[in-house]
């Protein structure tokens, strides 16, 4: 008897555990379909946004980033900290040492300037930002918690292209429709936008606690002269997010290029060292 | 052990006599992996798949121990030291972070494809068991160090995870609670856990590489098995591992190297998740938990169970996913055909591809959204794994008339049945 349960003691685990997932397989088809949230059928897949950076071989277009540095300085950084940046950083998008002084200093009267504490005396103060510093934190404190925006473009599906879709995708919510022609409030009464925040279908549950950001053409006046509009601020403010997540994409992309080129050159000779060492034995 | 007509190390350099004499570490090399090694002349490209693990396994530990350097252990600084420190400020630091990252996958990759290799020419059978019970033992090890590699950089999915796969433990009755508390080290991850899995995840690598030499070890005393798997007879059975494999497994290396690399260089993130670029907030839960995708197959094991039967619904799921691992350390016993190959076993072929399809489908489910759609596809599916191992292979085992082997590996290189031709394999399967 003993020995007999000993063999066959594979097929009792195994049908016990066979057994179970049966049940819950019944569970699961018997089982009510879950409900749709707002959130299910309203939430948009973000647009395509094309970038100089995208690709194995994308370059940074440094007058963009430019740009969009402008538009996070003037807009964004009235709210959002870039914290894991520093300003020796900002050399990379084409500014000499003068102009990145400038930009350091302009950010102490602007936006915030770098923590200080004197052990000696206790005193807690604020010094001036330098090149050595990373961009300082920017305090808030009304309605949400607006994300440090460092490494926003890699904490977020689409990336750079997410950012633009919401930057420009705020929307009426009353009458709003998604592709299948469902209308919002008359399918999810419930999921009317709460007072103090904004609708935004790119945004996960709808409700954003951001306020449309760009508004406006013309909001920031371009050094370089290019037309301000919401779309253009929107892309050129993503392309600097995307930098600023990974400042060394570029020449991570092209080292690689060096050395997979190096490395396929390696495996044709290794191919060759192989079948030549073969040479004569059959297998 | 080796094969009588295996070459003796003799050194023409007097250094090399003279450490031999002393220390005979030269000859130790020499017959591991050098000229002193025979192996069957027909091994096919799925045979690399050792050679290339350990060499991922050698970058792992030197670029791991390199970022160690740069790491800070502690629950406020960890996120910012790779994210900011690594990433930014060292030379180089994107680079040994990408590489190490990237690593863990490619090691968790080239493991897959040996396991299968294994599975499908019956390398696990006698004389060999012991040769796949450590293998077994590696995967585990590989598992363990892969998880809390993962939750280093304290993202929310590191957080999130380390979370959930403590929680595991919580699933077992009366002290489950207490022990997930005392694996963290505190009621929610935090520095205790961090510092503890930093700790682990430095030691466990040179644990796997005394697993890995006690694995070639045992591979070394009956020798390498060979796509018939029909066992040496004599010396025109085998080359010397150096210069033939060396050159053969040099070529795969290589390969191998350019796959790593432009997955390092052109998408380095493209097997991650976004949110781990998220400090963790133990107050905000991502909407969806995934683990790393080499967890996924086991990961849709675990959601499949969904109802409470004589034991809660969760500890069935944890049981059977931690079973379908410890399964394979019963392989070599449930599968009792005398012949390896599945070149000659028309019914195991189909049971194994099946398996691999299964497998697929697991992984798939495992990574998706918990929707009811994948969890009847998950359960469909961990249904199938438990079968094929406990069920199918044994009555396969008995059932099964195997197609005639070769009398020898010569004679089926010399009819061109040795299935040493990558594309053959392919082929026939």
């Amino acid at each position: 008897m003993l020995p007999l349960l000993v063999r066959s003691a594979k097929f009792l685990i195994g049908g016990a555990f066979i057994f179970v997932l049966l049940i819950a397989l019944y569970g699961t088809l018997t089982a009510e379909a879950p409900t749709n949230t707002a959130e299910h059928e309203f939430h948009k897949e973000h647009k395509e946004l094309a970038l100089a950076s995208d690709g194995p071989l994308g370059k940074f277009d440094l007058a963009q980033l430019q740009r969009g540095y402008q538009v996070y300085t003037e807009v964004c950084a009235a709210c959002h900290s870039i914290s894991m940046v520093s300003f020796r950083e900002m050399k990379e998008l084409g500014y000499n040492d003068a102009q990145v002084k400038k930009l350091a200093s302009d950010f102490d009267k602007n936006h915030a300037k770098q923590p200080t504490y004197d052990p000696k005396t206790g005193d807690r103060g604020e010094r001036g930002n330098t090149l050595a510093d990373r961009f300082p934190h920017i305090p808030y404190s009304a309605n949400g918690t607006p994300p440090d925006l460092s490494l926003i473009a890699k904490s977020r599906h689409g990336g750079g292209a997410y950012i633009y879709s919401l930057l420009t995708g705020y929307a009426n919510q009353a009458g709003y429709k998604n592709e299948k022609g469902q209308e919002l409030l008359k399918e999810f009464p419930s999921a009317k936008t709460p007072t103090g925040l904004f609708f935004n279908p790119y945004f996960a549950n709808l409700n954003i606690a951001m306020p449309p950001p760009l508004t406006s053409d013309g909001q920031v006046t371009y050094l370089d002269g290019t037309r301000a509009t919401v779309p253009q601020m929107a892309e050129d403010v993503s392309a600097f997010l995307v930098w600023a997540a990974e400042p060394t994409a570029q020449s991570r992309k092209q080292t690689g290029l060096a050395v997979v080129l190096f490395l396929l050159a390696t495996s044709l000779l290794a191919f060759g060292a192989y079948r030549s060492v073969w040479a004569g034995v059959k297998h | 052990m080796s094969f009588p007509w295996a070459r003796h190390y003799e050194p023409k350099n007097p250094l090399m006599k003279w450490v031999d004499e002393r220390l005979p570490l030269p000859r130790f090399v020499y017959n591991a992996v050098g000229a002193g090694y025979p192996v069957p002349r027909n091994l096919n490209y799925w045979w690399n798949f050792g050679v290339l693990a350990g060499a991922v396994l050698a970058m792992q530990i030197v670029t791991g121990i390199v970022l160690a350097m740069h790491f800070h252990s502690s629950a406020a600084e960890a996120f910012n030291s790779v994210n900011g420190g690594i990433m930014r400020d060292v030379n180089g630091g994107w680079f040994l972070r990408f590489a190490h990252a990237n690593g863990a996958s490619m090691f968790l990759t080239v493991i897959y494809l040996h396991m299968f290799r294994g599975l499908y020419y019956g390398s696990y059978k006698a004389p060999r068991e012991m040769v796949w019970l450590l293998g077994v033992v590696i995967f585990l090890l590989t598992m363990a160090t892969a998880f809390m590699g993962y939750v280093l950089p304290w993202g929310q999915m590191s957080f999130w995870g380390a979370q959930v796969i403590t929680g595991f433990f919580s699933a077992i009755p009366v002290v489950g609670e207490w022990i997930r508390v005392w694996l963290l080290g505190g009621y929610a991850p935090d520095d205790a856990t961090l510092n503890r899995f930093f700790s682990l995840h430095y030691l466990l690598p040179f644990v796997i590489v005394g697993a890995v030499i006690l694995h070639i070890w045992a591979l070394h005393i009956p020798g390498s098995s060979n796509p018939t798997g029909v066992e040496v007879k004599g010396e025109q059975d085998t080359v010397p591992f150096h210069p033939y494999y060396t050159a053969k497994d040099g070529f795969g290396l290589a390969v191998f190297m350019v796959i790593y690399t432009a997955l390092i260089f052109f998408a380095p993130d493209y097997l991650g998740h976004p949110d781990n670029y998220i400090p963790a907030n133990s107050l905000s839960t991502p909407a969806h938990i995934v683990p790393e995708w080499y967890f996924w197959p086991f990961y849709a094991i675990l959601r499949a169970f969904t109802a409470d039967f004589i034991l809660p619904a969760k500890l069935w799921g944890v049981l059977a996913m931690f079973g379908s691992i410890l399964i394979l350390f019963f392989l070599p016993w449930l599968d009792k055909s005398p012949v390896r190959s599945a070149n000659f076993r028309p019914m195991y072929r189909i049971a194994f591809w099946v398996l691999v399809l299964d497998v697929l489908v697991l992984g798939y489910c495992g990574g998706a959204a918990a929707t009811p759609g994948f969890i009847i596809m998950s359960q469909i599916a961990a249904a199938y794994y438990f079968a094929h191992f406990l069920i199918i292979v044994p009555i396969i085992s008995r059932l099964e008339t195997p197609k005639p082997l070769p009398n020898s590996i010569t004679e089926a290189v010399l009819a061109g049945k040795s299935g040493s031709q990558a594309s053959e394999t392919a082929l026939s399967a």
